[in-house]
């Protein structure tokens, strides 16, 4: 079948480490947005974090955000342009941990925005120290003996979180850890979209992703990582999706 | 006919397209390319049925494939938008 | 004739901003500026505009980043404690040159201090707040025809110069009304186009807006050296401030906002004394408009500098004057206020002796 770069990446080589997730969940986004036409009146949020360069990768408009902070940033563009799309790319750290506030807010609001949460349970970008998500027992440069349930708390889980919250369209749990679940992810973000340009309100997508650099794994040992170990702390699937209805 | 095309400059050598080949058809080089990574290579192109999940797994856009039949570019080259 | 009202200084404000032209506010409640957010919870809707009360001061003011980005006029407003937590925001538009309107109503501070009137956020206001080396245009408004006018123009020099404008009033302001008129908005400055806002890249490149630079190693420090020149030019082009009886003045008394207007009549009653007082009245704190405080020292043998904090105003003055003439100082933070007595009493004190500034009790 036909495979190319789609027009909503450059032709630029990312900074990201070899067998890092982010360029597969960006290809996916940039797919998406190809797919629908939207390019041209789309504006991505850029995050603190691995992800922060991406406005170099991103061939649309980017706002590049204080960390934890893009739904907000989010939300003042989209209520001011209210027929563009708007999309929040944030890591764990950004999304879960300093943004917890804006990210449950620009929820619970109901903002039509859509967000991709990229899920490697440790700060990348940071050199591997103890993420939001990181997992209980799971080693990081601040859990030298593995994260504890008492002393850390366990991990959270954004979409089971935010179901609760009735101004939420839809939420669901992917990963890009294998061919099929690339497959499924790819959907998962179109959905999200399509709710957006349908104005159904506020759509996340959480995406498991492989960090082999501050895992200290090889890559193949990484995307093993997320199936065998990340899967069951976090599982794939759909926590929310209102989408059939009309937002209110 | 379609063609697959691999960019060794672009590759980072992570190997996940060899984990996914259903034919093990990819192999990593010997050599290095310019950044320092060894980089994917098909092993024998009469082989390859182009199913694209080599592509869809790598994270760095290093191979594409043409393919006439399931194009999405117009004539002149240009994607379609 | 424009229309003559009776508001207060917070719901003054937000006719003024919408009269201006700003359609997106959003705002976290917090004592003595309520009836900014409260305000404008109706008044946006009606005028075609976007009010969100905000979770927090912090989302709050990245909801201003994504506005201003999205090339909206745009304003936010708190009191002391807000502030300080929009200060990361604040870093981040400043550094990427959006602009927006910033309203401080100042209470009682440090901590969670008191919801009297006070003046103690002056150094965080123009000396920084927030983290690099970037500026704020602050403007002080002290009467309540000031604070419509000066609102208005906020959002010119904004737009103008690229920056977020502050502007630094305290709990009597916002609190306290007076009879104005309500002059329709005019610009006053030839304002460039946005070329910068995120809209959708459509029949254009795409834009980004971004405060990190990485590549070349030098470029943040070209970036800063960009946003000194633009700081300078603001320097040389904006200086607002009254002078009243400086003349023929022995000692000159200068205060800002609310303590500037009751520090004038003072002045006035110094003067049917035989005292020779007069008054500097800054509008704008930064850039600080140095140039009345130098012409003068170069006549007036001392300065006295009122404010309702414990000394942060008044360094700004001795910059001005370099220290040439002695400087006494009148001030307390917390919810003091000065009254026109009180100032009074300090005037004829220093007169009296301004042969001896050695003797004068109470020189900084």
């Amino acid at each position: 079948m036909d495979f190319h770069r789609p027009e909503t990446l450059k032709d630029a080589p990312t900074h990201y480490c070899p067998g890092c997730g982010h360029g597969i969940v960006h290809r996916l986004v940039a797919e998406v947005i190809d797919e629908l036409g939207i390019r041209q009146r789309t504006i991505g949020t850029a995050p603190v974090g691995c992800a922060v360069l991406l406005y170099d990768y991103f061939n649309c408009d980017i706002i590049e955000c204080a960390h934890g902070r893009p739904p907000a940033v989010a939300t003042g563009i989209k209520r001011m342009l209210p027929d563009r799309i708007l999309f929040t790319y944030q890591g764990d750290g950004d999304l879960a941990a300093i943004g917890t506030a804006e990210t449950i807010h620009a929820a619970n609001r109901g903002e039509n925005i859509t967000v991709i949460f990229v899920n490697n349970a440790i700060y990348g970008m940071t050199g591997g120290q103890m993420a939001p998500t990181t997992m209980i027992g799971q080693w990081s440069t601040t859990t030298p003996d593995g994260r504890g349930q008492y002393a850390e708390g366990g991990p959270i889980k954004v979409c089971e979180m935010l179901s609760a919250l009735d101004g939420v369209c839809y939420l669901e749990r992917v990963s890009v850890s294998s061919p099929k679940d690339v497959m499924n992810a790819r959907k998962a973000i179109k959905k999200a979209f399509e709710n957006q340009i349908a104005e159904k309100g506020f759509s996340l997508v959480e995406v498991l992703s492989m960090c082999p650099t501050d895992w200290k794994l090889p890559p193949e040992k990484a995307m093993d990582f997320v199936n065998e170990k990340m899967k069951k702390v976090f599982p794939l699937g759909v926590y929310k999706d209102r989408s059939g209805g009309r937002h209110e | 006919m379609a063609k697959i095309k691999f960019y060794a400059e672009r590759c980072k050598g992570c190997g996940l397209c060899v984990l996914v080949c259903p034919h093990g058809n990819i192999r990593m080089s010997t050599e290095l390319n310019e950044t320092g990574h060894p980089y994917a290579v098909l092993v024998d192109p009469a082989r390859c049925t182009h199913c694209a999940l080599c592509g869809r797994m790598c994270p760095d856009m290093a191979i594409e494939i043409d393919d006439p039949k399931t194009s999405k570019k117009d004539k002149s080259g240009k994607p379609r938008e | 004739m424009a229309e003559k009202v009776l508001l207060k200084g917070n719901e003054l404000l937000v006719e003024a901003a919408i009269e201006a032209g700003c359609r997106f506010f959003a705002g976290y409640p917090i004592t003595p500026q309520n009836e900014v957010p409260e305000t404008m919870s109706w008044r946006m809707p009606q005028a075609g505009g976007v009010f969100i009360q905000a979770e927090s001061e912090i989302a709050a003011i990245n909801m201003l980043f994504g506005a201003s980005a999205a090339g909206a006029r745009c304003m936010t407003s708190s009191s002391s404690p807000g502030i300080s937590l929009k200060q990361e925001g604040i870093s981040y538009i400043t550094a990427a040159e959006l602009p927006c309107l910033i309203v401080n109503m100042q209470r009682g501070g440090p901590g969670l201090g008191n919801i009297r009137a006070a003046q103690g956020d002056y150094f965080q206001a123009v000396k920084g707040g927030g983290h690099g080396d970037y500026r704020l245009i602050v403007l002080v408004p002290g009467t309540l025809p000031e604070l419509y006018q000066l609102t208005m123009n906020a959002f010119d020099y904004a737009d103008f110069y690229r920056n977020p404008v502050l502007i630094l009033g305290d709990g009597i302001l916002g609190q306290m009304a007076e009879p104005v008129e309500l002059t329709p908005y005019e610009p006053i400055l030839d304002l460039p186009p946005k070329d910068y806002v995120l809209d959708g890249c459509k029949g254009r490149p795409p834009r980004v807006v971004k405060t990190l630079y990485l590549h070349p190693t030098d470029s943040l420090v070209q970036h800063n050296l960009h946003l000194q020149e633009k700081y300078a030019r603001i320097r040389r082009e904006l200086n607002l401030y009254e002078e009243y009886e400086t003349e023929d003045a022995e000692l000159i008394v200068s205060a800002y906002g609310v303590p500037g207007r009751i520090a004038k009549g003072a002045v006035k009653m110094a003067r049917r004394e035989g005292i020779r007082a007069g008054l500097i009245r800054p509008l704008c704190v930064w850039p600080f408009p140095a140039a009345p405080f130098r012409k003068a020292a170069q006549t007036a043998g001392r300065f006295l500098v009122v404010e309702m904090s414990f000394g942060q105003y008044v360094e700004d003055v001795k910059l001005a004057i370099e220290c040439r003439r002695p400087v006494a100082f009148l001030g307390k933070g917390g919810g003091w206020y000065p009254s026109q007595e009180e100032i009074l009493e300090e005037i004829r004190r220093l007169s009296s002796k301004a042969q001896d500034p050695a003797s004068v009790k109470g020189s900084v």
